[in-house]
């Protein structure tokens, strides 16, 4: 028990030294955008006026408490039952405080909310259980590269389900909603890789729907924007390249290539193996049904599992649909 | 049926006749079609409790898988069950009926000096549909599950695969049991009171179940019509809240927020209303303040209905809108802090005794100061950009829902505890548990108030490593704390049968329903009872010999 209490204590204080390693405060990660003060001025702003009224409130309980205390043969001293004027006062000082604290944080998100007329374009696409970024070039990559010093806008929209892009270290968070495009900017101060969460709830994977944000130079940028955009080109095999459009893609988030079921069935050695459909019939897979599975997935529904899988028809190009076969055939079973 | 203590008239009997309302009916029936206030809202306590047990196993199960990053017990789909049924649960079934239903259903008409509530036919029928509301949360339980948060957003809730619509009615139906209380509040408050007990001379926890019965009056049908277009949504398709048909998901979390936010006071107010009791009676001292806690009450339940945007800023509501809100949130703030400093002025050369209530009590000033002062950072545009969906807000509405509202109840519970049973419980567990309560929650949830600041989302199943220590901390505060209420119900349970027998007063207090026995008789009151001011402790005074209070006139 005294073991397991000591052990508790020196895990808070753990807590307080693990939560600045980071460069951090206590109670913010480092701020890594250039509107990040739109945040964190008022956070400390309340934090502090908090700290103050929570060691009021705490000082004058205990003090009452302890001089207070009933004690025989003492009686409660009869003071008055109102004041009109003390409590016009601690009315009035918390409205001051607060029309503050409402006006700091007004402007704080009127700078998270403008982005500056010139900034750099990302489209994000959003789905059950993964994130899309799509460059001015078409390029598409599933963490977010950004050059440094420069405002990057990302206009985003859901293919399913509402989710929520937030960057933490950039005081960014957005809803990504289906049927209608969402819009938020930042601009990073330095190279560096970050993490990007979804954090509204959206189902099975959503505590794995997560993403990096790696912010480069703008010649680092720029050559990785090179390479990240002819995945066919930049890969040395058909194979390479369909793991990359595999996981660029998100078939990951619902086929395993490990042997376990999830949303979709697992796409290790398939081929060759003879698989029914909930319409009763069955078929040998090869690279006819492969194809079809990713052009028309609700042809044939695989038995035990449902039309859940979205078509890729017109976002994948022939090569790189081979390039997929070739990949998901590289799995078989041995 | 005065009797004489110490050579002095006492105006209530001390000693309690053989029949008592628990006693004078016997067989199931007597309860399950009882038109007695004391028994529904016995009943609704029993209910709520084993809700309060559900939920808090749910909860357990919850920071056990959460003590380590990467799966412990259970998988990513059977942990968004776990916090959905947790969330709903502890919602429907516990916080929102908690106060008002069983505990004030209990004292309500007491503290009028009245026989019973205006409509015990109503009462009953709230207490029923309550049951099958909760029935239908059993059902969607065993028959699949719930796995779309309590708050049921939509696209979401029309792709999963789990008991939507079962929930749905459920939440409809247990809608209708709280408007019936609403309504039997609202209507008993204003025809029952005695004569004398002015507006102005009600106990402060008539005022907030009066500004509560206002809400589930007002706001409650709002919850029926969004389930009942949620239905419509899922059964016929019609387009109004599914983005592949044209509708707008924004307009649902519209709907349900404009109930939601306002169900909030109907969670916090009655809390509030029992602080406004019990402080003043272990501090034998008037209350402070008396207009300003009864205004600032009302005034809460009104600008409540006005703020429910700011759980949207970053929706994408607009702007504009989110400005307002933000404004109008902060109007809120102001009524619930003059109470926190009525509170502690009322408590100034008062002689403070620390039972079981009154620590409870203080718990709540410190936890519900904490929740409040945080709320702030939500309210605020920018910084709830930061916070929205992490586990501030999880930590916030903590220390609000739990710290505030679950705390007080348990105040209550034990300040009533005597009246409702008869019994006293041993006030040496009460008080330890009550610490271990307070140590083991703050334990639990304040290490999630800066994991959140420093980016951890809600409802993850996992999590990266740098967020482990607080996780970790949090389970062993919840583990704390969840023993801590066992041994709550352990010796509650224990004190019906070996407590010692309680007297009619045993606090000093100075309201009605301490003027009949404990527990009251049938009737509550052979003669309506002689109505002064419940605040003023000059009359009422202490018997060492039988350990209980008297009244002197
Ligand atoms: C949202 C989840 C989801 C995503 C993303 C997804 N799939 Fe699927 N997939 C499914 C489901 C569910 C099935 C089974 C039902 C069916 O046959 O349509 C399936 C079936 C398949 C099949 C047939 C498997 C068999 O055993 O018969 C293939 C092949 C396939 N998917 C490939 C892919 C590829 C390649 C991608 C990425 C480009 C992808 N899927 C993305 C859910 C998904
Ligand atoms: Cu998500
Ligand atoms: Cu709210």
């Amino acid at each position: 028990m005294v073991d397991f209490a000591v052990g508790t204590l020196s895990d808070l204080s753990r807590m307080a030294l693990l939560a600045q390693s980071d460069g951090g405060s206590f109670w913010l990660p480092p701020p890594e955008s250039v509107s990040s003060w739109a945040v964190d001025n008022v956070f400390y702003y309340i934090l502090y006026l908090s700290y103050f009224f929570f060691a009021l409130i705490f000082a004058v309980l205990v003090l009452f408490v302890v001089r207070y205390r009933r004690r025989p043969g003492v009686e409660a001293v009869k003071t008055a039952t109102h004041s009109t004027l003390l409590e016009a006062v601690w009315s009035l000082i918390p409205l001051g405080l607060v029309i503050i604290m409402f006006y700091a944080g007004f402007v704080g998100y009127v700078e998270l909310r403008s982005p500056p007329e010139q900034a750099y374009e990302i489209l994000v696409t959003a789905r059950k259980w993964s994130w899309q970024f799509t460059y001015p070039d078409g390029t598409m990559a599933t963490d977010l590269h950004v050059p440094v010093g420069e405002p990057v806008r990302l206009v985003m929209s859901s293919e399913d389900v509402i989710h929520s892009l937030s960057i933490p270290a950039f005081r960014v968070k957005m809803d990504v909603v289906p049927g209608r495009y969402t819009r938020t900017w930042f601009q990073a101060k330095q190279p560096g890789k970050f993490d990007l969460y979804c954090t509204e709830y959206c189902g099975t994977g959503h505590s794995d729907m997560l993403a990096s944000v790696v912010v480069h130079q703008r010649e680092a940028f720029d050559a990785w924007l090179v390479e990240a955009g002819d995945i066919l080109g930049n890969s040395a095999t058909p194979v390479e390249a369909g793991e990359k459009l595999f996981r660029l893609h998100g078939c990951g988030s619902c086929h395993s290539t490990d042997g376990t079921p999830r949303i979709g069935p697992t796409l290790k050695g398939i081929f060759g193996e003879t698989h029914r459909f909930s319409d009763g019939s069955s078929l040998a897979v090869d690279e006819n049904y492969v194809r079809q599975s990713i052009n028309e997935p609700g042809a044939k529904i695989r038995e035990g599992y449902k039309n859940q899988m979205p078509t890729y028809k017109g976002r994948l190009s022939n090569d790189e649909i081979t390039a997929l076969i070739q990949y998901l055939k590289s799995l078989d079973g041995g | 049926m005065a009797t004489t203590v110490d050579g002095k008239t006492a105006d209530f009997p001390t000693d309690r006749g053989p029949l008592n309302y628990l006693n004078c009916d016997r067989g199931i029936l007597s309860w399950a079609f009882t038109l007695d206030h004391k028994r529904i809202g016995l009943m609704y306590l029993i209910s709520i409790m084993a809700s309060l047990g559900l939920g808090g196993l749910f909860a357990m199960l919850i920071r056990v898988e959460l003590a380590h990053s990467g799966q412990q017990i259970v998988d990513e789909n059977t942990y968004n069950q776990l916090f959905t049924l947790h969330g709903a649960i502890m919602v429907f079934l516990f916080i929102l009926p908690g106060i008002p239903a069983a505990l004030g259903n209990f004292v309500l008409p007491i503290m009028l000096g009245a026989k019973d509530v205006a409509f015990p036919r109503l009462n009953l029928a709230s207490y029923h549909l309550w049951v099958i509301g909760a029935l239908f949360f059993l059902l969607a339980l065993v028959t699949g599950g719930l796995d779309t948060g309590w708050t049921l957003y939509v696209p979401y809730a029309f792709q999963t695969d789990t008991r939507v619509l079962t929930a749905g009615v459920g939440a409809f139906i247990l809608g209708f049991s709280s408007i019936f209380t609403g309504i039997n509040f609202v209507a008993t408050i204003h025809t029952l009171r005695p004569p004398g007990m002015t507006w102005f001379k009600m106990p402060l926890f008539l005022w907030a179940l009066y500004a509560t019965a206002i809400i589930q009056v007002l706001a409650t049908p709002v919850l029926g019509i969004t389930l009942l277009l949620l239905a419509a949504e899922l059964v016929l398709g019609i387009g109004i809240f599914d983005p592949t048909k044209g509708g707008d998901p924004i307009l649902f979390q519209h709907f349900f927020w404009f109930y939601s936010h306002p169900a909030v006071y109907i969670m916090i107010l009655p809390a509030m209303g029992i602080m406004s009791e019990v402080i003043p009676t272990f501090s034998r001292k008037h209350i402070f303040g008396y207009r300003f806690i009864a205004y600032s009450s009302v005034a809460i339940a009104l600008l409540g209905f006005l703020v429910w945007g700011h759980h949207m800023f970053v929706s994408s509501q607009s702007s504009l809108a989110s400005t307002i809100f933000s404004l109008l949130t902060f109007s809120v703030s102001i009524p619930s802090a003059i109470k926190v400093f009525n509170w502690l002025a009322t408590m100034y050369k008062g002689s403070i005794a620390l039972d079981t209530p009154m620590l409870y009590a203080l718990s709540f000033i410190l936890l519900f100061g904490i929740g409040g002062l945080t709320g702030l950072f939500l309210a605020t545009l920018s910084t709830d950009v930061q916070l929205h969906d992490t586990y501030f807000v999880v930590a916030h509405f903590h220390y609000t829902m739990v710290g505030g509202t679950l705390i007080a109840f348990m105040a209550g519970l034990h300040y009533w505890w005597p009246k409702i049973t008869g019994r006293m419980y041993n006030e040496f567990w009460g008080r330890l548990c009550s610490i271990g309560v307070f140590a083991g929650f703050n334990l639990t949830f304040f290490p999630q108030f800066v994991m959140g600041s420093r980016g951890m989302p809600r409802r993850y199943h996992d999590f990266p490593e740098k967020f482990e220590i607080f996780h970790f901390l949090s389970s062993i505060g919840a583990f704390l704390m969840g023993l801590a209420m066992l041994g709550v119900l352990i010796y509650l349970l224990y004190s019906l049968f070996k407590g010692r027998r309680a007297p009619a007063n045993p606090w000093g207090s100075a309201t009605l329903e301490w003027q009949c026995s404990s527990p009251p008789p049938k009737e509550n009151f052979a003669e309506t009872p002689s109505v002064s001011d419940p605040y003023d402790y000059d009359h009422i005074k202490y018997d060492p010999e039988k350990n209980c209070y008297y009244r002197v006139n």
